[in-house]
């Protein structure tokens, strides 16, 4: 019986969340083809390389490793801010103490959350993925799919973690949290390997590099497609991230919890940011 | 306490000035506000407590308190004998707010918004929605503004959407924190008729802060009145104007609240118990 209520809690973030996809269409038509022409645009300064150079490059491979970024990126960072703004949604629209006085678990808050994440972050990816596919001649031929999904499953344990510690902000922070956490995202973004190898990085960046999981994610994704990489060899990869997630997701929902205990021992719920 | 619905007994509350930042910051803005010096105070089953105060004089805190919203310096909160700080989900799940806010996803409608509050608690969504349309009906509200966001309603019909969605998870403990501010007079005699059918009909426990003295002493058994987060006065609302009579002249409940208020003697605290 508590598991039922517990699940329909969960629920009700996965339906609220998609009703206000559906309620503000419009501006989700727009995130998107902003998405797209970035992921084009990406992509073209890709193909555009050896105009741009003036030499003779295969561009093929290029364009694959832009457009992997791009993509995991995307998804990855929906996931981020699917969690990071749960707590700035609530905040905006003033809900935030209707929420948090419900008999729900934070576990059911976050499992709900981050289920309408993944699967808003997939779709939304694929539907990039589709548009591209139509513009240029992606060669998978060689690519180890199982063994990327994999590496993107670990990536999402991750970044679930990630965003979770990301949701922290807001609580403590009314006004300035959702900045922060916005900061810490555009670090990730810089220090990742997005669109470039972490090589080109000055010392000092690698070195976060190497605590970024959104790092080990593009190099074991683009070292199963654009390498076909058998799974096995991306163990250096697949298990950083799954420790990552193991670490992150509870002592993510451990800090919530503190953090949570504070904001009303202080009296930040009420305020509205 | 056998029969409570309320207990709260002997609950402090204070606020840092200055913020987060404020704790580690100068010695005056570390020091903090209080909000509640000591509060007792209890509500019978099926009981509706009345609390008046001025603007800033803790109402809702303590109602923030009971809801599990804030975490109390000290004292204990029991609803129904469940311990508000040890066993906060019990406590959650036997109480519901309305606060003076109407606080939605205002791009959402009535019914998306009662809907995931009704999940939240645990309901499916055909129970949430008959019940959902069965207490708007009875408020007076059609089902065409279910399907309406909630933006494009009037500040009155949402704060009657707001009310349905406290009474949507048939609460036994109601925290009606200002409920009817902002709404016509009309609408104000509606949301007060549900009330008492309400705790008729369900045997709800009700407190109820408000700043409409005739809200107060139409709708409350008894009128607890704070001030400078003490209770400075509880009774029937008769009783309490009987103790101000002067000169044969029985006072209006405005008229005790602006003296017990306005006068600085009352400095004494007085519980709100049960006997």
């Amino acid at each position: 019986m508590r598991l039922l209520r517990e699940l329909r809690a969960a629920y009700a973030f996965i339906e609220r969340n998609s009703n206000l996809v559906k309620r503000y269409w419009g501006w989700e038509l727009v995130w998107l083809t902003y998405s797209i022409v970035e992921a084009l645009a990406i992509t073209y300064l890709g193909a555009g390389i050896g105009a741009i150079t003036g030499q003779s490059l295969d561009t093929t491979y290029l364009i694959l490793y832009l457009l992997v970024g791009t993509l995991v990126w995307a998804y990855l960072a929906t996931i981020f801010d699917g969690l990071s703004e749960a707590i700035s949604w609530e905040r905006w629209e003033g809900t935030i103490e209707y929420t948090f006085m419900a008999p729900a678990s934070r576990l059911s808050h976050f499992l709900g959350t981050t289920a309408f994440a993944i699967a808003y972050g997939l779709v939304r990816t694929l539907l990039i993925l589709g548009v591209v596919a139509l513009s240029f001649h992606l060669d998978l031929g060689r690519a180890n799919l199982p063994g990327a999904v994999l590496v993107l499953l670990g990536g999402s344990l991750a970044f679930i973690g990630l965003g979770i510690l990301a949701a922290i902000l807001p609580l403590l922070f009314p006004e300035r949290g959702e900045q922060m956490s916005y900061a810490f995202q555009a670090l990730i973004l810089l220090v990742s390997g997005i669109y470039y190898p972490v090589e080109v990085l000055p010392p000092w960046l690698q070195r976060l590099a190497a605590l970024s999981p959104a790092t080990y994610a593009l190099q074991g994704i683009r070292a199963a497609l654009l390498e076909g990489e058998p799974t096995a060899a991306l163990a250096g990869e697949l298990l950083p991230l799954v420790l990552m997630g193991l670490i992150l997701i509870p002592s993510g929902l451990m800090a919530f919890s503190l953090a949570e205990r504070y904001a009303k021992r202080t009296g930040r719920l009420k305020r509205s940011g | 306490m056998e029969g409570l619905a309320l207990d709260v007994r002997d609950v402090t509350k204070t606020f840092p000035r200055g913020g987060l930042l404020g704790l580690l910051g100068p010695r005056r803005e570390r020091e903090r506000i209080v909000a509640l010096a000591g509060i007792n105070l209890a509500v019978r089953r099926g009981e509706i407590l009345g609390l008046l105060g001025p603007n800033g004089s803790g109402k809702s805190t303590l109602v923030r308190l009971i809801a599990t919203l804030l975490l109390p310096d000290s004292g204990q909160i029991t609803v129904f004998g469940h311990d508000a700080q040890r066993e906060p989900r019990a406590v959650r799940r036997l109480i519901n707010r309305v606060s003076a806010d109407a606080a939605f996803f205002k791009g959402l409608t009535a019914m998306e918004n009662l809907l995931f509050t009704a999940r939240l608690y645990g309901l499916s969504g055909r129970t949430a929605r008959r019940r959902a349309s069965e207490i708007l009906a009875r408020l007076g509200l059609d089902g065409l503004s279910l399907h309406r966001p909630l933006e494009q309603l009037s500040r009155g019909t949402q704060q009657k959407v707001a009310i349905a969605r406290a009474f949507l998870t048939a609460p036994v403990l109601l925290l009606l924190d200002e409920p009817t501010t902002g709404l016509d007079p009309h609408s104000r005699r509606e949301v007060q008729r549900f009330i008492l059918e309400v705790r008729e009909d369900h045997d709800a426990s009700v407190l109820l802060t408000t700043h409409a003295m005739e809200e107060a002493e139409r709708l409350s058994d008894r009128i607890a009145i704070i001030d400078e987060g003490r209770i400075v006065a509880c009774d029937t609302p008769t009783s309490l104007r009987e103790r101000f009579r002067l000169n044969g002249h029985l006072p209006s409940l405005e008229e005790v609240f602006l003296a017990l208020t306005g006068k600085p003697l009352e400095e004494e605290r007085c519980a709100c118990s049960v006997n």
